[in-house]
């Protein structure tokens, strides 16, 4: 119990603001160069580093999950001679993006049912399918998560994670320019003899930021407003034309 | 001064990034492509919204934001285009004004088409298909109609067929003199003209004139002279309308996008129109049905080509 409790602490004191106990014998230490990262209007991608030390020997996994939502995957199918979407299949529980990373192998770190519960490894993100009974389940979810492949949301690899002696760790996470805004949550395991020995959850917040995310702010907040504006806008620009290029 | 530097970086950078379309595109390619259809459409005469949303949906603009913003901007060029015709006493305001009636229901309707088909997961297929359509029979009568204007001139001597026929319409109720588009009809041919293509215009985001002026000619018998300055009055309010509702109900009016093709646009509207004067109009009118074609044929291509993927991901779906 009392185990249990330090391990929820540990998970949760970071997000909590609440500063992690920093004992000496804290098994894994770990933070991101940068806890925010800000969609501008040029924005290409962003490279975060993680890094920590540990109490001694051992290998770490890195799991960075972005924020959850509901998913529609939806196929097209030829009707007619068109390709129209018709059926379509949900997910709850759909990180926005998946990404780990590990010293060795994460296979030969940790056995299969662990990894499971720490959903390591695409194949154990917990995703929930609306419908479990549908009998086309395993190629909705198969497609979604080539899709989210494809989009470089979902990382097929895990990174590298260098040590630097036996205590000191590092590793660059790479953030695709197609993120979705959000709070990223960078779970770190420190790993011995195939056991995790500890815990730490780092989280990372992505945001748009600029003149570009307030027009998509006010336009979803005060859609009747945006669209007044929008037509005074166009009726002035209208107007300006007419002027800049009236026949003298 | 954030904003104004905001401004500037934009115009310096390559890409810009479209807030409601949340695509990054490249400013001159938008500029270009702006300019290209406002120079067609000075030469042709007609709005050039129906090439233009293909082409921002050919460079990655969502379809449903292509449509809304095209709606936005063709407010901005019909407020110039009407201007001019109005300096030369080219707009019968009753007509606008009967039209308008008809258009406002129509286009009312037609943005709530939208948003069902919207929340269905339809509307690219539905806007695809709906352009499809009309560019193709409105490039095959174009082709045909310059093709034998063309041989006409050939030879000279045959005369022009009748303009406006006497038939069932004549019986029609609420009839009204239209003074300077020389009709005494019923006022509901225009609103039901104003009506249809309301519906068309806030689906295919277009603002209808390749629509409208047949129509008017072809069906009421208008004076040519101010059908287009007539037709560009009645545009301006069926738009802004159509914009303030697709905001309203969508949010896929992508203010930047809309001001930086009217940039293009009304720079080559006015290199158009004064090239246009210069060419000869049927072959014009000939080229422009091939190229509406060509555009329709595009459209139907990606409608019936095996996808790479046939799954697509609706994230925050149901």
């Amino acid at each position: 119990m009392r185990a249990l409790l330090r391990a929820l602490v540990l998970l949760l004191g970071p997000l909590l603001g609440a500063v992690p106990p920093a004992q000496a014998q804290a098994p894994l230490i770990a933070d991101l160069d940068d806890h925010l990262i800000a969609i501008t209007t040029g924005f290409a991608g962003a490279d975060v580093l993680l890094f920590g030390t540990t109490d001694g020997p051992g290998d770490v996994i890195v799991v960075v999950k972005g924020p959850v939502d509901n998913v529609d995957v939806v196929r097209k199918e030829r009707v007619a001679g068109i390709w129209i979407n018709r059926k379509s299949l949900g997910f709850q529980n759909v990180p926005a993006v998946y990404m780990t990373a590990s010293s060795k192998p994460i296979e030969d770190l940790l056995p299969e049912p662990l990894r499971a519960s720490y959903q390591m490894g695409i194949p154990n993100i917990r995703i929930v399918p609306v419908d479990p009974a549908d009998p086309e389940l395993g190629e909705f979810s198969a497609a979604l998560i080539r899709n989210k492949q494809a989009s470089g949301l979902f990382a097929p690899q895990p990174a590298r994670i260098l040590f630097i002696g036996d205590r000191l760790f590092r590793v660059n996470l790479r953030v695709p320019s197609s993120v979705p805004t959000g709070t990223y949550l960078a779970e770190v395991y420190l790993v011995r003899e195939q056991k995790v020995v500890g815990v730490q959850t780092t989280p990372l917040v992505i945001s748009k930021i600029g003149f570009g995310a307030d027009i998509y702010d006010f336009a979803h907040r005060h859609g009747a407003a945006y669209g007044v504006i929008a037509v005074l806008v166009a009726l002035f620009a209208g107007w300006l034309a007419h002027l800049a290029f009236r026949r003298r | 001064m954030t904003w104004a530097s905001a401004v500037l970086d934009w115009f310096l950078g390559l890409q810009i990034y479209l807030p409601i379309a949340e695509v990054a595109l490249n400013v001159f390619l938008l500029l270009g492509l702006g300019a290209g259809v406002g120079m067609l459409s000075g030469l042709f005469g007609v709005g050039g919204g129906f090439l233009l949303t293909p082409l921002l949906i050919f460079v990655g603009v969502p379809p449903a934001v292509a449509v809304a913003t095209q709606s936005n901007q063709v407010v901005a060029s019909s407020v110039s285009g009407v201007l001019a015709h109005w300096a030369r006493g080219n707009v019968d305001f009753k007509m606008g004004a009967v039209m308008l009636a008809g258009g406002i229901g129509g286009s009312s309707l037609g943005v709530i088409i939208f948003t069902v088909l919207k929340e269905l997961g339809q509307i690219d297929l539905f806007i695809a298909v709906a352009y499809v359509i009309t560019l193709s029979s409105i490039g095959i009568l174009m082709a045909i109609e310059s093709a034998n204007a063309l041989a006409r001139t050939r030879r000279p001597n045959r005369l022009p067929t009748k303009l406006h026929q006497h038939n069932w319409a004549q019986g029609l109720p609420f009839k009204m003199r239209f003074r300077k588009s020389r009709l005494y009809i019923s006022a509901l041919l225009p609103a039901g003209i104003g009506f249809v293509v309301g519906i068309m215009s806030a689906i295919m985001g277009v603002g209808g004139a390749f629509l409208l002026v047949p129509a008017m000619i072809y069906l009421l018998g208008m004076a040519t002279s101010a059908v287009v300055g007539t037709s560009l009055f009645q545009i301006i309010f069926v738009q802004s309308w159509v914009t303030f509702w697709q905001a309203n109900n969508n949010q896929t009016v992508d203010i930047l996008l809309a001001l930086i093709l009217t940039i293009g646009g009304v720079v080559g509207a006015q290199m158009g129109g004064r090239l246009g004067a210069r060419l000869p109009g049927e072959q014009l009118r000939f080229l422009m049905a091939i190229m509406i074609l060509v555009t329709a044929g595009g459209m139907l291509y990606e409608l019936v080509a095996t996808p790479a993927d046939p799954f697509t991901l609706v994230i925050g779906g149901y």
